[in-house]
């Protein structure tokens, strides 16, 4: 292997030098380098930046910004970011966690991805070296947009507003057959005022569940009051057939879990 | 291609190589400085062999490069035993028969430390979830779990 790995200390230089053939940003390098091992000679160089500012977690007032080379494991032991835990610890296992970063995670093809999951209940904006983005137009558009991601952020949610959860076959640890989160906000006689619902492995990359949001508005977090929500579930998903399940599969159980996780 | 320095600390010794650019540290360690106690089974992460401690953290050394690795701390499974008295893990490990062909030995022993320095009394669902990433094709895991129980409660009569 011949592979040269270019450190520097600013993001802008870096962003220079991703524009040369055949070089890729690495993060925590658990699927760049998984890539180059398993034979990908696409690529011919990895590219860093060593900027301190990328590995910082910073909290005010609610709002919080998570630079792209925080790892899984930096958001699951932080104690303000303690309702996002359950997700960070969603990925992987410890060593994993330990390596895979949040910018890694945002380009994590389906049946990765968990985190982004969260991120996009939480309607993130990501803030790359040529602009901010709302995470959802940033996801539809990420494998042309070769800008490098800096950092996340986003408005913490009310105590118990956020709600996750990871299927997957192997325990405690295994690859998804999908995830949900979701971000809602009830008025005082409990019907639901908001409601953004997130799906991981529903599609090629995470998707929001737009009419089981809109069916949610205004009715309550009962077996009845969730039952449109449930029925258009499925609307606008394309799950993939991989070897973990099937696409059949996943569009039968999607409800099955996202009503467990609305009954919560 | 150029030779790039690498420079860490590796179970206690200085180390020094020049290696090829975008090496992994799972194959500058074995192949290059002589250590092969991390193993390469995948090479992809998800057999967790390859574990290593870096800077007191689990990584995988499959995915690391080496270069990345200049300045740090790296401990390994064969830097355990000191002056030839075996680690209490590994002491664990051959006493419950928790290591068969031994190709997963090295990395769960490695998973295992981490846990033991920063839970020293661990239950058993914490030393699932700390092998969670580590796979054995021989032993079915419960004599794994019950070395790292074990040797938690020998660490922890030694302290006492
Ligand atoms: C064994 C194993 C198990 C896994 N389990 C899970 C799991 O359960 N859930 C899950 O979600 N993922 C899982 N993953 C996938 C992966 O570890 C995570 O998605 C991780 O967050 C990727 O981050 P990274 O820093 O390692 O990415 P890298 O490998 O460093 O990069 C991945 C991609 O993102 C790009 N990139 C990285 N950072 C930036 C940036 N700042 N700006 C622009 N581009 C960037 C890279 O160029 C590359 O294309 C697993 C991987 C392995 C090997
Ligand atoms: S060789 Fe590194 S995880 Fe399998
Ligand atoms: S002892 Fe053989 S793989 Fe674990």
């Amino acid at each position: 292997m011949a592979l040269a790995l270019h450190t520097f200390p600013t993001v802008k230089d870096a962003g220079a030098a991703l524009k040369a053939g055949g070089t890729r940003y690495i993060g925590g390098g658990t699927l760049v380098v998984r890539a180059v091992n398993e034979g990908d000679v696409s690529i011919s160089g990895f590219v860093r930046s060593a900027d301190p500012a990328l590995s910082v977690i910073r909290i005010s007032g609610g709002t919080v910004r998570i630079g792209a080379s925080v790892t899984m494991a930096a958001i699951a032991r932080h104690a303000d970011l303690a309702p996002l835990a359950h997700a960070a610890r969603a990925v992987g296992g410890p060593a994993i966690r330990n390596m895979a970063s949040v910018g890694g995670n945002l380009f994590a093809p389906t049946p990765y991805g968990d985190f982004t999951v969260a991120l996009l209940a939480l309607d993130a904006t990501v803030s790359t070296d040529d602009g901010e983005l709302p995470i959802e137009t940033f996801l539809a558009k990420r494998e042309s947009n070769h800008a490098i991601v800096t950092a996340v952020g986003f408005t913490l949610p009310k105590e118990g507003g956020f709600r996750f959860l990871k299927v997957s076959r192997v325990k405690p640890k295994g690859v998804s057959v999908l995830s949900i989160a979701t971000v809602l906000e009830q008025a005082p006689d409990g019907t639901v005022s908001s409601a953004r619902i997130a799906l991981g492995c529903m599609a090629d990359r995470p998707i929001r569940a737009s009419a089981a949001e809109k069916a949610l508005i205004g009715r309550k977090l009962t077996a009845d009051g969730i039952a449109p929500a449930l029925a258009v579930a499925r609307d606008g998903t394309s799950p993939p057939t991989d070897p973990i399940a099937s696409a059949w599969y996943r569009n039968e159980v999607l409800p099955v879990h996202l009503g467990r996780l609305l009954l919560a | 291609m150029a030779k790039v320095p690498v420079q860490f600390t590796l179970n206690g010794a200085e180390k020094a190589e020049f290696i090829d650019s975008g090496t992994t540290l799972l194959h500058a360690l074995r192949d290059k400085i002589g250590d092969t106690s991390p193993k390469g089974g995948c090479h992809q992460g998800t057999c967790g062999a390859c574990s290593v401690i870096i800077d007191g953290e689990l990584r995988l050394s499959c995915l690391t490069l080496a270069e990345a690795c200049n300045g740090a701390t790296i401990i390994t499974t064969s830097g355990l035993s000191e002056r030839g008295v075996l680690h209490p893990l590994q002491r664990a490990f051959l006493d419950a028969f928790a290591t068969q062909c031994g190709f997963c030995t090295p990395g769960m022993i490695m998973a295992a430390k981490v846990l033991l320095d920063h839970t020293p009394n661990p239950s058993r669902e914490d030393v699932v979830e700390a092998l969670s990433g580590n796979i054995c094709r021989c032993t079915g895991y419960e004599p794994i779990i019950q070395a790292v129980l074990t040797a938690a409660r020998s660490n922890s009569q030694n302290a006492a």
